[in-house]
């Protein structure tokens, strides 16, 4: 197990690298179109080949990792900023009205997979990457609002809680000093699981065209694009794909490792 | 006739178990005993060839010329259940919750001694019948969720006997229950043994439990047996320093100080909390039980009170309405004369003059914090003073706690030192009354009787009240100068703890004073 | 989350001994109603959303070029001249009806649309979950049986690789090895049920390429339900009354086990719904998704919104079918 928190850690290293590397430099310019270059198979000048207009693959890929994290990163963001307190709110209130509407609100975004919302948002306001980011991050809410009422739930039935309520301390301040730093463990886990999710997420949408809109490269449209070329150059469909999957896996991995690194019950049996 | 003969189980190059020899004999009852850790249960799981997976055994477990260890699993799984079976500690879990008795009692039956499923559950009504779950009051087709702890620990024996095995093993099966429930299950057992001819072993921590039931007993300490042989003789003239340490902790006594007549401090006057059964979500009226129904009481200044009851009594809910945790619907709490609503409406000068320390050592303490900080987090009703960590210090030296505790965490102490840290918190900001919630009931004999020395050392040096609850009648005889018996939500009885103890006036009181062991007085040497 | 907290989340409380057919009676009501606000809900939030439209419904539809005339006719067809919650009342008043409206680029009624695309998208989801059951529970079951074991390590790692495979992209390389180099299977269309064996042919490859992630994903999930089963006290229990350890993962664990499973394979279908739309973009499929984007396209809001709420109406249905699942699968919602 030690395994696969090494490997999770150097895959999703390696992507966050590139991501960043990109910011500054990247082999090609991706802006650059060379349509005589096309869809070459990798070489030693493009070490990941040429796609349809030309573009070196390795850049696009490197500039694609970073409109993945951008958008899987913010995501988990808008889901843990917004998921985490109500989540602790509900767990506080447990059996109470505060807790009922929190809990039927998750329900109801639960029965709106994260595609059907970007298809409605789509619809309403045309498709990009905020969108995208907006879509993903709306069906991250429910699943960090459950979890964390999850995991906060057998924290509160616990004495030290009560030890606290006798010391006068209210609500807010016993989720604060007690609850959320003894769930917090959970919440990385499933954090890296969601981070994974949204990439996926955001591949999937901008596949369809409902994410990131060109000239942004993003690993998803670059596999849209290669789909009618993918018999003439298979490397076109192979290498986004591949970057997809190490990443994803990577980040699942990462989120393995760590569960069983921080979970208090198998860390005695090593 | 089993018999274990120098079984030692290890685990990567650590002995669990050294060299643990037991002779059990049909027809007759062998107590084992010793402390938390002691490696009583994993005796019993080696004997059964239920041990987690990665451990180790050597040794010979004999039953009738053939030797049990090293057998593989397909073998010593016939063996399970038809020669050697067991129960356990906890009935609440020990059955599955989606089948139903009938089912799980005939299972085995079905599976393994090849009998229709129509006779198979024929014999499962017989077993259970047996067991004292009789038809029609007890169909086969009841779940384990519609039926009482003590019934389901009934159930698990009839699964346990229903091949009539030559060995029982029972490993702690009465420590969940209440006294009363207790005693109706070793009554069974008993029966069992008689009737059936089967051997028992018995795995308890209590020692009353072995005195009134064993016609053999084992002590065992660090993984080794250290002293054995039939129990009256054991009882008077024990041989080994550690028997001896044991008896002395079980007979022990605090010195008992009454307290001079002195003002009220706490005082409840006709208090009810009731709730709703069920689930909270259901449409419609749901019916209510009354947990706490009109009860009142007073704790002097300097008194310490006894609560007792069996659980479900109500005597949590009228702890959590004492300690302001939940709000009564009906009648009065006040304390030192001023009254107690329930949540953070509580002033802090009031609150600060109660405190509590809990039943469960692990559970009371943030795992994340330090002792310095978890003991002055009382301090957040006082405001903390520029001495707080003197203090701190001088509360721990007080229960005992020295050395460099404060920058530690909480796993790093054991059960008793954590109970001494519990106290210190709650002392830190000098209250009048602590409640100690069945404060010393997860303690191992010997650690018990020390911090129940400590608590009634500390009464005298900062003149404490104590509401002291508990399930145990003979531990609260030990420090308590008045008791209350609890139940059904109502007080029952109450009065000077002597008195109650000797010549109980209600029924109740006196059922409950019959079902607590004692060792017998003709055992004491 | 792990899957004592799923099972947490689902807090089933006791309740007292006797049985009554009244309490199960409840149960169902309890979750019919829920079913119905939970609809009532999802109606109002797609309405809401097909609302913040910039400019009206109208001049979107048609785009700028759009003369006055044919933008005050379709107005008046939309009936966007009465206020909102007169519309609202007469959207679900033509639901209730069946009657989901006409499609504003086909001028053909929504509802014959949308059953039609459904014959293609409801088997395809099926097959699916068929196919990721039929791997996950014998995957599962292994790894959980042999836990800790090369096989089981084995196991949980491919199922790591399936988990992490995006769907679409597993799609196109089944694509290019099944239809184009083995030329097995064809690489897309639907020549509809008039030939059944073809048009299975054709939903073959899509619902491989979504059933394999979510196979990885169920058969970690019922392994871990299970390895916390077979770590209960009940499984101690019938041990010691003398089942092996594969009777009784058999007969205990995995009825245990389901609970959890059911809770996954419920969120799963939403999964499989949102995933099918990609695939059938990827296979040319004429399913209910490829209508969603076609319709975005024409910016053909009226069938947006509908086929919006029948894929939510079909997730909350799903949602409804899994509460009664747990009610088969445990006593303790049965009676009371």
């Amino acid at each position: 197990m030690r395994l696969s928190l090494f490997l999770g850690f150097l895959l999703a290293g390696l992507a966050l690298f590139a991501a960043g590397l990109s910011l500054i430099w990247t082999p090609y310019d991706v802006t650059q179109l060379a349509v005589t270059q096309k869809l070459r198979p990798p070489s030693a000048a493009h070490w990941l080949g040429t796609d349809h207009l030309g573009r070196d693959m390795f850049s696009m890929i490197m500039v694609g990792a970073r409109t993945s994290i951008a958008v899987a990163l913010v995501a988990v963001g808008i889901g843990m900023g917004i998921g985490v307190p109500l989540g602790l709110a509900a767990a506080a209130d447990r059996g109470g009205w505060l807790d009922e509407i929190i809990m039927r609100a998750n329900d109801l975004i639960f029965a709106f997979p994260s595609l059907v919302i970007a298809i409605l948002i789509t619809a309403a306001l045309g498709p990009s990457a905020v969108n995208a980011i907006i879509a993903i991050g709306i069906f991250n809410i429910p699943v960090f609002a459950r979890v964390t009422r999850g995991s906060a739930l057998p924290i509160w039935t616990l004495d030290y809680i009560r030890a606290a309520r006798v010391a006068g301390k209210g609500m807010a301040r016993i989720s604060l000093q007690h609850v959320l730093p003894n769930i917090a463990n959970v919440l990385i886990v499933q954090a890296t699981i969601q981070f994974s999710l949204g990439i996926l997420a955001e591949a999937g949408l901008s596949y369809v065209g409902l994410g990131a809109q060109p000239p942004t490269p993003s690993w998803g449209r670059m596999l849209a694009e290669a789909q009618t070329m993918a018999s003439l150059a298979p490397h076109v469909a192979i290498v986004p794909g591949l970057a997809i999957l190490l990443t994803v896996l990577g980040l699942n991995l990462l989120g393995d490792g760590l569960r069983d690194a921080l979970d208090p019950r198998l860390r005695g049996a090593r | 006739m089993i018999e274990a003969r120098k079984l030692t189980v290890t685990h990567r190059e650590q002995v669990l178990l050294h060299r643990v020899s037991l002779k059990l004999t049909p027809g007759k009852i062998t107590g084992l005993v010793g402390e938390s850790g002691s490696g009583k249960s994993l005796t019993a799981l080696a004997m059964i060839g239920l041990l987690p997976p990665g451990m180790s055994v050597e040794g010979m477990i004999d039953m009738q010329g053939r030797n049990l260890v090293g057998l593989p699993e397909s073998v010593l799984a016939g063996i399970r259940g038809k020669r050697i079976s067991m129960i356990f500690q906890e009935p609440m879990t020990a059955l599955n919750p989606l089948m139903s008795i009938g089912e799980q009692v005939a299972e085995a039956l079905h599976l393994h001694e090849g009998l229709d499923h129509k006779t198979a559950l024929a014999r499962a009504r017989e077993r259970l019948d047996r067991v004292g779950l009789t038809a029609p009051r007890f169909p086969l087709s009841l779940y384990p969720h519609e039926l009482s702890g003590g019934q389901r620990q009934r159930v698990a024996i009839a699964l346990a006997i229903s091949r009539r095995p030559d060995l029982l093993i029972a490993d702690e099966p009465t420590t969940a229950l209440d006294v009363t429930t207790q005693a109706q299950i070793l009554d069974l057992l008993r029966g069992l043994v008689r009737d059936e001819g089967m051997a028992l072993l018995f795995i308890t921590h209590d020692l009353a439990v072995v005195a009134s039931l064993a016609d053999e007993v084992a002590v065992m300490q660090r993984g080794a047996i250290v002293e054995q042989g039939p129990t009256e003789p054991l009882f008077r003239a024990p041989q080994h320093s550690y028997t001896r340490d044991l008896l002395a902790a079980a007979r022990s006594m605090p010195r008992l100080i009454l307290s001079a007549p002195s003002p009220a401090l706490l005082e409840v006057e006709a208090v009810s909390r009731s709730y709703g059964l069920g689930r909270s979500r259901q449409t419609g009226p749901t019916p209510r039980i009354k947990a706490v129904d009109r009860v009142s009481l007073t704790i002097h200044e300097g008194e310490a009170v006894g609560l007792v009851g069996e659980s479900g009594c109500g005597k949590s809910t009228l702890t959590r309405l004492i300690l302001g945790l939940d709000m009564p619907e009906g009648g009065t709490i006040r304390l030192a004369g001023q009254n107690i609503r329930a949540g953070r409406k509580i002033p802090a000068a009031l609150r600060a003059r109660m405190q509590v320390v809990f039943q469960d050592p692990f559970g009371s303490f943030d795992p994340r914090w330090t002792v310095e900080r978890l003991v002055a987090e009382p301090f957040h009703l006082t405001g903390r003073p520029r001495d707080w960590r003197e203090r701190v210090a001088e509360a721990l030296y007080d229960v005992g706690i020295t050395g460099d505790a404060l920058r530690r965490h909480i796993h790093e102490f054991s059960g008793g030192q954590r109970q001494r840290i519990a106290l210190a918190r709650a002392l830190i900001i000098r209250p009048s009354l602590i409640v100690l919630d069945e404060a010393v009931s997860a303690l191992d004999l010997r650690v018990r009787t020390q911090v129940l020395e400590l608590l009634a050392r500390l009464r005298v040096r900062h003149k404490l009240s104590y509401l002291f609850i508990s399930h145990d009648l003979s531990v609260v005889r030990q420090v308590t100068d008045r008791v209350l018996i609890m139940r059904q939500g109502q007080i029952v009885e109450s009065g000077p703890t002597a008195r109650v103890m000797d010549a109980p006036e209600h029924s109740y009181t006196r059922e409950l004073l019959a079902a607590t062991l004692q060792i017998p007085d003709k055992y004491v040497g | 989350m792990t899957f004592a907290q799923a099972f947490a989340l689902h807090g089933f409380t006791e309740s007292g001994p006797e049985f009554s057919l009244a309490a199960m009676g409840h149960y169902l009501l309890r979750r019919l109603i829920a079913l119905g606000l939970s609809l009532a809900v999802a109606t109002a939030v797609i309405f809401g959303v097909v609302e913040l439209v910039p400019g009206d419904p109208a001049s979107y539809m048609l785009g700028t070029g759009a003369q006055p005339e044919t933008l005050a006719a379709l107005r008046e067809q939309l009936g966007l001249n009465q206020p909102w919650p007169l519309r609202y009342a007469s959207w679900l008043a033509g639901i209730l009806h069946g009657d989901l409206g006409h499609s504003f680029t086909y001028k053909t009624p929504i509802a014959g649309m949308i059953l039609e695309r459904l014959q293609v998208s409801l088997p395809l989801a099926l097959l699916a979950l068929a196919l990721a059951v039929l791997v996950a529970f014998p995957v599962g079951m292994i790894a959980a049986a042999r836990r800790g074991r090369a096989s089981d390590t084995m196991l949980m790692g491919a199922s790591q690789i399936g988990v992490s495979l995006p769907n679409f992209w597993f799609a196109m390389l089944l694509v290019l090895l099944f239809a184009v180099h083995l030329r097995l299977l064809p690489a897309g269309g639907f020549p509809g049920w008039g030939q059944p064996i073809s048009a299975l042919k054709s939903l073959l490859l899509p619902a491989v390429a979504l059933a394999l992630p979510q196979a990885a994903i169920l058969a970690r999930v019922l392994r871990s339900a299970l390895v916390e089963a077979l770590g209960q006290d009940y499984i101690r229990t019938a041990r010691a009354k003398g089942l092996t350890q594969g009777q009784a993962l058999r007969r205990h664990a995995l009825r245990n086990a389901l609970i959890p499973v059911l809770t996954i394979m419920g969120m799963q279908f939403s999964f499989l719904l949102a995933g099918a739309i990609i695939i059938e973009n990827v296979f040319y499929l004429p399913g209910l998704g490829r209508m969603i984007f076609q319709a975005i396209n024409q910016r053909d809001l009226i069938v947006v919104q509908s086929a919006v709420l029948v894929l939510v109406a079909a997730v909350i249905l799903v949602t409804f079918l899994v509460d009664l699942g747990y009610a088969a699968i445990d006593p303790r919602l049965r009676r009371k």
